[in-house]
C-alpha cells in the first residue's frame, strides 16, 4: 500500500472567514478523489469546518496566531489534520448528546457531535500544538 | 453567501444563499430580530440555495426559533436538500422545527 500523499498543507490566519475558503478547496479534492457526493457535500464541509471553528475560537481563542490545516490522501482514507495553539482538549469529555431533551433546544454544543457523527475517526493529540484529525474512509 | 429578506403576505421570508456558517450567523441573526423588533411575527427560512450549515449555524435557528416563539411568533423552514434533512436528523432538530418541502407548502401553512 502507498504512502499518504498530501493534497494541500496550508497555514490560514485564525480567523473564521478563511474557513470557506479552506473546506471549498477540500471540496474541490473530495470531487477529484470521486467520493460519494454526500461525502463531498456534507461528511467534509461540516466535519472540516467544525475542526476550523473550534481551532479558531476555543483552540488559539483570543492568542492563536495561525491555523495549520493538511488533507492527506491515502488508498483507502482522506484524513484533514487541523492543528492550533492552544492547550488541547479531552474529545471525549468535550463531546455532548446534542440529540437529548435537555440539550435538543440549547444554542451550542453540536460541534464535535456532528464531527464524530460524519467522520470515520476523530481523534485529538498534541504534536508541535493542538491536532485534530479526522478520518473519513474513502468508500 | 448572503441573505435576502421579502416579505410574502403577512410571512417574512429569508433566502439562505450559500452556507449559513460561524463566519455570517451573526448576520441572519440580526436581519431576523430586527424585523422581529418591527413586529413581524411570522418567519420562514426557504434552503432552496444552501450549500451546507456548520453547527453555529444550527445555532442560529435554535436561538431564532426561541425568541420569535417568546415574541409570539413562529419560525419555519422549506427546502431542505437531502444533505441538509440528514443534518437535520442527525441531531434530531427535525423534531423541533415545521419543515416543508416547498416554500409554497410552508406559507401555506401558517
Amino acid at each position: 500500500m502507498a504512502d499518504p500523499h498530501v493534497a494541500f498543507d496550508l497555514e490560514i490566519p485564525s480567523d473564521v472567514e478563511y474557513i470557506e475558503g479552506v473546506v471549498e478547496l477540500a471540496r474541490q479534492r473530495c470531487r477529484e478523489l470521486k467520493l460519494s457526493p454526500t461525502k463531498c457535500s456534507l461528511n467534509v464541509p461540516v466535519a472540516l469546518s467544525e475542526a476550523l471553528s473550534n481551532a479558531i475560537l476555543r483552540g488559539n481563542g483570543a492568542t492563536g496566531q495561525q491555523v495549520r490545516v493538511r488533507a492527506l490522501v491515502s488508498d483507502t482514507d482522506l484524513v484533514f489534520e487541523v492543528v492550533d495553539e492552544g492547550p488541547g482538549f479531552d474529545l471525549d469529555q468535550c463531546t455532548q448528546d446534542c440529540t437529548t431533551e435537555e440539550n435538543l433546544t440549547k444554542e451550542e454544543g453540536r460541534g464535535l457531535f456532528l464531527m464524530r457523527r460524519l467522520m470515520d475517526r476523530v481523534e485529538s493529540f498534541r504534536n508541535k500544538g493542538n491536532v485534530v484529525r479526522l478520518t473519513l474512509h474513502r468508500e | 453567501m448572503s441573505f435576502s429578506i421579502k416579505k410574502q403576505g403577512e410571512v417574512v421570508v429569508v433566502d439562505v444563499e450559500g452556507q449559513l456558517i460561524v463566519g455570517n450567523r451573526q448576520e441572519l441573526k440580526q436581519k431576523v430580530l430586527d424585523e422581529l423588533e418591527k413586529g413581524e411575527k411570522k418567519f420562514l427560512i426557504d434552503f432552496s440555495q444552501t450549500g451546507y450549515i456548520d453547527s453555529s449555524g444550527l445555532g442560529v435557528l435554535v436561538s431564532l426559533s426561541k425568541k420569535i416563539r417568546e415574541q409570539g411568533g413562529e419560525l419555519r423552514l422549506a427546502n431542505l436538500n437531502d444533505d441538509l434533512q440528514t443534518l437535520f436528523e442527525l441531531t434530531k432538530l427535525d423534531t423541533l422545527f415545521q419543515i416543508s418541502d416547498t416554500r409554497e407548502r410552508a406559507l401555506e401553512s401558517f
